[in-house]
């Protein structure tokens, strides 16, 4: 019986409380744009912040306001902007869909060491201890950033080397901004080439520090029709404006560091 | 009686400044410090907080939980009582005073889990205050919360030209800030009232 009492006396406070808050909510409330609320259920919910918005919410009332576009959300993509145009009765321009790409493939057995790097799992960290323990130091590190940013489980790291899941990535760009190597980019998701190392070793360097390694030797770019491919900086990357996924570069690669996405290495 | 309430308003807004010597209330001392008229609107919002979480936790305390022998849920049914104290007045500043209700943002709901408020009222019930002297302790206690925050913001508004070392910038010198300040009001401890 004993237990009764604070029961019924703690329930007591709580519920005259809720009847004033319930009533002070009545008398107190604000009229809120209604388009508000949809826009917020249209949208992810993460609370990731790639939009660069505080949150979901923040957003959804940034978009009722006119201030910031129905396709601001990179994460709920296409699927998304098409509800929030139906809802602030705007057309809707679905925005380019990315895919984050980890331009690196310095797996163990690829990358060489430069010393062994036994300290905290944390790539900001061993980048710091003269650029991290692969001997290329525009590698990935492998430790892991990325994936305890990812919302969306969409990274892991295999063979020391992080590899993106295209199915589950949204493109909402916090591992680009979590890498200290800067060696996650953005690419456009229908686009089916990629070129796996962002190096700037000249070539003969480069055949020393990683055997997955560009080493600038311009095949790519004498391949590509469509003047797509450009080596800078000792290594070639693809100009998505201009590429047709005619796969030329692709074959051309004597280092086989320009992955196609159907195949099975890629991940 | 009136002798008593000075010396405990004293006492609670200098002597025993709830940020800066008993260290409550932390939360919004650094999150809302960075322009005086937020930092007054934090102070103002968590002194009515406060003043009207004391008086309501007395009553309860008084007439409700002592005489049913129930002093051990004190904790628990302040914190209902602090809560929805909180909700009554961010609806209130939502409809009131938009402008001060996106300024404070986040930092309005959590004043619910600003220990400073939930620390007054069983303070009060520790200090065997009556009813009055609750209403002083915790309404002084806030101001000077107020006065902490809002000196605390006037110092950071200046941090923001000075030259500062890029090891110290942003948080760390904030924190230097407020330990020093902490230190300055450790002068009043030597008040005799």
């Amino acid at each position: 019986m004993h237990i009764l009492i604070p029961v019924v006396a703690l329930g007591a406070i709580g519920l005259v409380l809720g009847v004033l808050l319930a009533a002070a909510s009545k008398y107190l409330s604000v009229e809120q744009d209604e388009r508000i609320g949809q826009i917020e259920e249209a949208l992810p919910g993460a609370n990731c912040g790639a939009c660069s918005y505080a949150g979901c919410a923040v957003l959804a009332a940034a978009i009722a306001e006119g201030k910031a576009p129905v396709n601001a959300c990179p994460v709920g993509g296409a699927k998304s902007s098409e509800i929030i145009a139906g809802i602030m009765g705007v057309e809707n321009s679905p925005a380019a869909e990315n895919v984050a790409v980890v331009m690196c493939r310095g797996i163990s057995g690829a990358a060489q060491k430069k010393y062994l790097y036994e300290g905290f799992e944390d790539c900001d960290i061993a980048n710091r201890l003269a650029g991290g323990g692969k001997a290329c130091e525009y590698g990935c590190l492998g430790l892991g950033n990325c994936v305890r940013v990812c919302q969306f489980d969409a990274i892991k790291v295999e063979d020391s080397v992080a590899v993106v899941d295209p199915e589950k990535c949204t493109a909402c760009g916090l591992c680009v901004a979590a890498c200290p190597k800067k060696v996650i980019h953005l690419v456009p998701k229908e686009r089916q080439y990629t070129v796996r190392c962002i190096s700037q070793d000249k070539g003969a360097q480069m055949k020393n520090l990683c055997s997955v390694g560009c080493i600038a030797c311009r095949l790519c770019e004498k391949a590509c029709r469509f003047d797509a491919i450009k080596v800078k900086d000792n290594f070639a990357i693809i100009d998505y404006d201009k590429c047709t996924d005619c796969g030329k570069c692709f074959e051309a690669c004597p280092k086989k560091i320009i992955y196609k996405k159907e195949l099975p290495n890629e991940a | 009686m009136l002798r008593d309430i000075l010396v405990i308003a004293i006492s609670a807004i200098f002597i025993e400044n709830f940020v800066l010597v008993k260290f409550l209330g932390i939360c919004p001392f650094l999150g809302v410090s960075k322009k005086i008229q937020t930092a007054m609107g934090m102070g103002m919002a968590v002194t009515f907080v406060m003043a009207m979480a004391s008086a309501l936790t007395w009553c309860i305390n008084h007439f409700i939980l002592q005489p049913c022998g129930l002093d051990y849920l004190q904790t628990i049914a302040f914190i209902l009582v602090i809560a929805a104290l909180v909700q009554l007045v961010e609806m209130f500043l939502q409809k009131m005073l938009p402008g001060l209700y996106n300024a404070l943002g986040i930092y309005l709901p959590l004043i619910t889990t600003n220990c400073a408020v939930l620390g007054v009222a069983l303070l009060n019930i520790q200090n065997e205050f009556n009813l009055i002297k609750s209403i002083v302790y915790g309404a002084s206690a806030a101001l000077g919360f107020t006065l902490a925050i809002v000196l605390f913001a006037g110092v950071r508004e200046h941090l923001e030209f000075s030259e500062i070392p890029e090891a110290l910038k942003g948080f760390p010198i904030a924190l230097i800030t407020a330990g020093l300040i902490s230190i300055a009001f450790l002068g009043f401890s030597g008040l005799q009232i």
